[in-house]
């Protein structure tokens, strides 16, 4: 509840992965219970923190429990108490927590959980792709994505605070790619302890369990009667909160230098052809578009920054012009189409703008995508929009060994 | 042979004041919209802030807030009932131990009521009482009281 008494000297620059990162802006923001249960690739962000407890820079409480069922269920005990909790998991990890993820957010605490994204299995794999993420999907968690080590500190940083405004008072989760983000050292400039903490600001309780003077019951049942009101108020906070995310990334920017936006853009201005995708793919899909303008063709990438909320008159007011948007999504889709393909059909559906709309599945499992397989795409779609219809198949898998896998016919 | 047990119409009225209807509420739960209710389906036990010395005083006298699961009404769970016959209890106060519902209603170690609304109909009332025969006895939810006294059970003697 209050700040840490010790605090670390930081160089200007720290050369950190991003579990690391993770690590020092928990440390930072003061969180009175960490409860985990660590799980590649996601291990680090608890080591590291458990170091920093060791080193007796944590004044809060460290909890190693069973099962990420009972990590979960540690920090929901600990967030109804009135305390600042938070955890770290990845992949099977989150997937045995999803019914607690759901207590989470149904009791209205504003747990952070950092996220390292791995694949699901089967086949067991360690590897990053998005399929915990898109698990999460509909938990009732917010849900940000970081690509680098840096973003991701900054934005577990403004998750305290999004999840915790009075007008929110939701889970936050803050994703980052499985090794490509966690384990790769890159440059963060990170804030002083206190400016960091400052920005943070005191946990504020709510109805809390351990305010004597007001009993109270947490995790109540309710039946037909009640629930859906329930269910209401919650998704009512959660569809009102992209106001207090803007406002705490106006404010992060003024603290740090670094501004964050509900959907990030490259170059998608004057762009006929948008990447749609998120997590490390947008750097890459960013060098691929760089070329891809030498080449004559106007590319542009789009990532959802905030992936949950849905931010659908955003995603129209980018996608808009284009002539044609790639949806690219990181996760088996499991006999659908890819969430993001879902998001911005839907998103475009009742307006007058019809770009060519495909999606992609790729990196499956970690499977690399490189600017040569983005470049690909680019020309491809070019191809498509000159054509004026999409090339035989709404959904394609990219970069899968075998004969070509496409879904979803289109006439014509 | 000790002096056998009445009680008093004012005793009788505390089993009957714990449960109060929505309708005793100004600012019921029932007429509120999603928006007025407590984020997080979080229910308080008592209106406003309490002092801590809310033990001491009878659970008829608390300033027991709506959603008090006191105020959650739950007899029509039962299928059995307990039933007391008052003039073979000795206020051994063993049912009122042994109750898992606070259902037994005591007051100055001396039992005044079964509690219908909470009551859930377990029967370890009647299995816990020591007299013979029982001053508990279950019967039928739908036996009326005062017919389960005029079928009450015989002494059981020695032997038999």
């Amino acid at each position: 509840m209050y700040r840490n008494k010790r605090s670390m000297e930081l160089a200007d620059v720290e050369v950190w992965d991003g579990n690391v990162a993770n690590s020092h802006a928990l440390r930072q923001a003061s969180v009175d219970v960490v409860s985990a249960y660590p799980i590649t690739p996601s291990t680090g962000t608890v080591e590291a923190y458990a170091s920093h407890n060791a080193n007796g820079y944590v004044d809060g409480e460290m909890i190693m429990t069973e099962s990420e069922h009972a990590a979960m269920s540690g920090c929901i005990g600990a967030a109804a108490a009135g305390a600042r909790s938070a955890t770290a998991t990845s992949s099977q990890g989150l997937a045995l927590m999803v019914e607690t993820l759901y207590q989470a957010s149904g009791m209205r605490l504003p747990i952070v959980l950092c996220m390292i994204n791995r694949a699901l299995a089967a086949p067991l794999n360690v590897n990053g792709d998005h399929s915990d993420m898109y698990l999460a999907n509909q938990t009732g968690w917010i849900s940000i994505d970081a690509c680098t080590p840096e973003e991701s500190y900054d934005l577990v940083l403004c998750a305290f605070r999004i999840g915790e405004h009075l007008d929110v008072r939701l889970p936050v989760i803050v994703n980052q790619d499985g090794f490509l983000t966690s384990h790769k050292a890159q440059n963060v400039r990170p804030l002083s302890d206190d400016a960091a903490y400052d920005f943070v600001g005191d946990y504020k309780e709510v109805n809390s369990m351990l305010n004597f003077d007001k009993p109270v019951t947490h995790g109540v049942q309710t039946e037909s009667d009640w629930h859906f009101e329930h269910k209401a108020k919650q998704n009512a906070a959660m569809m009102a909160s992209p106001k207090v995310i803007e406002e705490v990334f106006e404010e992060y920017a003024k603290v740090s230098g670094r501004k964050y936006n509900m959907i990030e853009t490259y170059k998608s201005e004057d762009a006929d052809i948008i990447i749609v995708c998120m997590g490390t793919t947008y750097q890459t899909a960013q060098v691929a578009c760089d070329k891809m303008r030498e080449e004559g063709i106007k590319a542009g990438v789009v990532m959802p920054r905030v992936f949950r909320p849905t931010q659908m008159d955003k995603l129209v007011e980018t996608l808009k012009n284009a002539k044609a948007v790639v949806c690219m999504d990181r996760s088996a889709p499991g006999g659908q189409t890819g969430l993001l393909y879902n998001d911005v059909t839907a998103a475009l559906f009742n307006t007058p703008y019809r770009p060519l709309v495909s999606n992609k599945i790729y990196g499956l499992g970690g499977r690399d995508i490189n600017i040569g397989h983005l470049s690909t795409i680019y020309k491809e779609a070019q191809a498509e929009v000159e054509a004026g219809k999409l090339d035989g198949a709404i959904q394609k898998w990219i970069g899968v060994r075998g004969p070509e896998l496409k879904y979803y016919s289109v006439e014509g | 042979m000790a002096k056998e047990k009445v009680i008093t119409p004012e005793q009788e009225a505390i089993a009957k004041s714990l449960y109060k209807s929505t309708d005793q509420f100004e600012n019921s739960i029932w007429n509120m919209g999603w928006d007025e209710l407590v984020p997080g389906a979080a229910c308080f036990s008592f209106e406003g802030e309490i002092d801590h010395t809310v033990v001491n005083v009878n659970p008829e006298d608390r300033p027991n807030a709506e959603t008090n699961s006191i105020n959650k009404y739950v007899g029509d769970w039962r299928v059995v009932k307990p039933v007391w016959k008052v003039d073979l209890c000795i206020d051994c106060q063993n049912c009122w131990l042994y109750c898992p519902d606070t259902s037994i209603i005591s007051r100055d170690k001396e039992m005044v009521g079964i509690d219908y609304d909470h009551c859930k109909g377990c029967g370890i009332c009647s299995e816990v009482c020591p007299t013979n025969p029982k001053s508990l006895v279950m019967f039928d939810e739908n036996t009326k009281n005062e017919d389960a006294l005029t079928q009450w059970p015989e002494k059981n003697t020695k032997g038999e």
